[in-house]
């Protein structure tokens, strides 16, 4: 299967100082793979690195699955985003942007793209409504809509479900698995577990002593083994 | 004599269309710069270059240079490389660095011309300088040419960038990792934002900027719910306040500066009353 992405020793961390030990992890068309960890076990430094805001600390990180300027990125939402006044469609067809270069104006197929992006997020309705005036799940539909509008390849999600009620975040699963069922790789920093078990084909796990990568069956052995972790 | 009548005798004077012209061009690239400045939280940044380019304006006055606005013009831009990378630098915050050169180049700014000024009437240099007084109206032909063509240009770049600046705005680390140019984007906020304040001085004195930069943005944002909409909004309420502050001062004979701001703070508590109609 094709390779989105490789990792084989990386170490991210801030100006030279590790956050986490080296990790190595294969990231395949149509896997899932959930982040797993503490708090300040590195998991945001290891996603911020891999979407190479962060140069590595040590070791190699091959990203073919990542076409400069077709970043599927589902980020954390901000404070700016809650009163900052747009609307669902400028939130989506921003997706675009990186594939733009230097032309400053959007085209055809980035309308189009926008339009199919609302509709496969299921917000095509929504469009001309303000995005700070929408429930949180519906937000995060839309920034996924973004995402997809940049590349629908890999998708990395940072809590993809923090902050949604439970129906939500259900409804965000079935629409990443979908996607998922699709080919999208899917690699996801979560802290609900029950999600991550229920829809992850492998696991990464940051521990501050040692980290796991595998199959989500392989996971469950590893965590059964070692019971501390 | 009727208002009219008044009107139409004073618009017989050239420098009375290319101040209204200047003023309005000046008036429109300020807001459309407000609105990023504004979101990013970046109006300080507007208030520092402000007070900065007074101090230029100073030293400018007391060398007596031929042509002050290219050196005020070629400071203030400096200032604003300098202050943007202040507010990157976590060790020293930027609004403390913003402090410290505001407050800087007044002080310096002031003392100069007290020092070395050879102007006969120093407070009333000082306080054209700080309120704009009339100086859009004796502003030289080549000045008034220079203001046009710079506010144009400020308009031309701002639509270009548009989709960029909603973009480094909406969300700068999506933008970074996406590659569209975030730092670029940012250096050229405020680079714009230099050559806005300072052309924006001619028209309401150093003190009074950052109104032009803010208002028509707040207001735009009480009744207006897209980038686009708020853009347009606030462009539309600069013009109209410009152009109405414009002449009120030339009939009544008030200050221009104060008088476009007055302007621009009532026609505010009107959005602010509809946009408060709008939630109840």
């Amino acid at each position: 299967m094709e390779e989105r992405i490789r990792a084989r020793g990386l170490t991210p961390g801030y100006e030279g100082r590790a956050v986490s030990g080296p990790v190595d992890f294969v990231l395949r068309r149509g896997d899932w793979l959930a982040v797993l960890g503490e708090n300040g076990a590195g998991k945001t430094t290891l996603l911020r690195t891999v979407l190479g805001l962060l140069p590595p600390v040590a070791g190699c990180l091959e990203t073919p699955g990542l076409v400069p300027g077709q970043l599927g990125w589902l980020p954390q939402q901000t404070a700016v985003q809650r009163d900052m006044p747009a609307s669902v469609w400028e939130v989506a067809l921003s997706g675009r942007q990186g594939r733009r270069g230097w032309r400053p104006f959007y085209g055809r197929e980035d309308r189009a793209a926008a339009a199919r992006a609302l509709e496969q997020v299921g917000m095509a309705g929504f469009a001309r409504r303000r995005f700070r005036e929408l429930s949180g799940g519906q937000r995060q539909r839309v920034l996924l809509a973004r995402a997809l509008c940049a590349g629908d390849q890999l998708l990395l999600l940072d809590e993809p479900v923090t902050g949604l009620d439970s129906q939500a975040a259900a409804g965000m699963y079935r629409l990443l698995a979908e996607l998922n069922g699709q080919g999208t790789a899917i690699f996801m920093i979560s802290h609900d577990l029950a999600g991550a078990r229920q829809y992850a084909s492998h696991v990464l796990y940051l521990g501050a002593q040692t980290s796991f990568f595998g199959t989500r069956a392989e996971y469950e052995n590893w965590k059964g083994e070692n019971a501390w972790a | 004599m009727g208002l009219m009548q008044t009107l139409a005798l004073y618009w017989q004077y050239p420098f009375v269309r290319s101040a209204l012209a200047v003023g309005v061009l000046i008036a429109l690239c300020a807001s459309l710069l407000g609105v990023p400045l504004v979101l990013r939280r970046f109006s300080f940044i507007g208030d520092g270059l402000s007070h900065a380019a007074f101090g230029a304006m100073a030293v400018a006055s007391v060398l007596n240079l031929a042509g002050e606005m290219p050196f005020v013009l070629g400071v203030t831009v400096v200032c604003a490389v300098l202050l943007l990378r202040a507010g990157q630098n976590a060790s020293l915050r930027g609004d403390a660095a913003t402090a410290m050169l505001s407050v800087g180049a007044m002080a310096v700014g002031y003392l100069l011309m007290n020092l070395f000024g050879t102007s006969a009437n120093l407070s009333g240099d000082v306080c054209a300088t700080l309120f704009g007084a009339t100086s859009i109206l004796t502003l030289s032909a080549g000045e008034v040419w220079l203001s046009a063509a710079l506010a144009l240009g400020i308009t031309a770049v701002f639509a270009l960038f548009y989709h960029r600046i909603f973009a480094v705005t909406f969300d700068e680390d999506f933008a970074r990792a996406a590659g569209v140019g975030a730092k670029a984007c940012n250096l050229l906020l405020a680079v714009s934002a230099a050559v806005v304040i300072v052309l924006a001085m001619n028209l309401v004195g150093s003190l009074l900027v950052t109104g032009l930069v803010v208002f028509p943005a707040l207001a735009a944002m009480r009744v207006c719910g897209s980038f686009g909409g708020v853009t347009l909004c606030a462009a539309l309420f600069a013009v109209g306040c410009a152009a109405a502050g414009i002449l009120i001062a030339v009939v009544a004979g008030t200050p221009v500066g104060s008088t476009i701001v007055a302007v621009e703070i009532a026609v505010w508590g009107l959005f602010w009353l509809a946009g408060k109609r709008r939630r109840a």
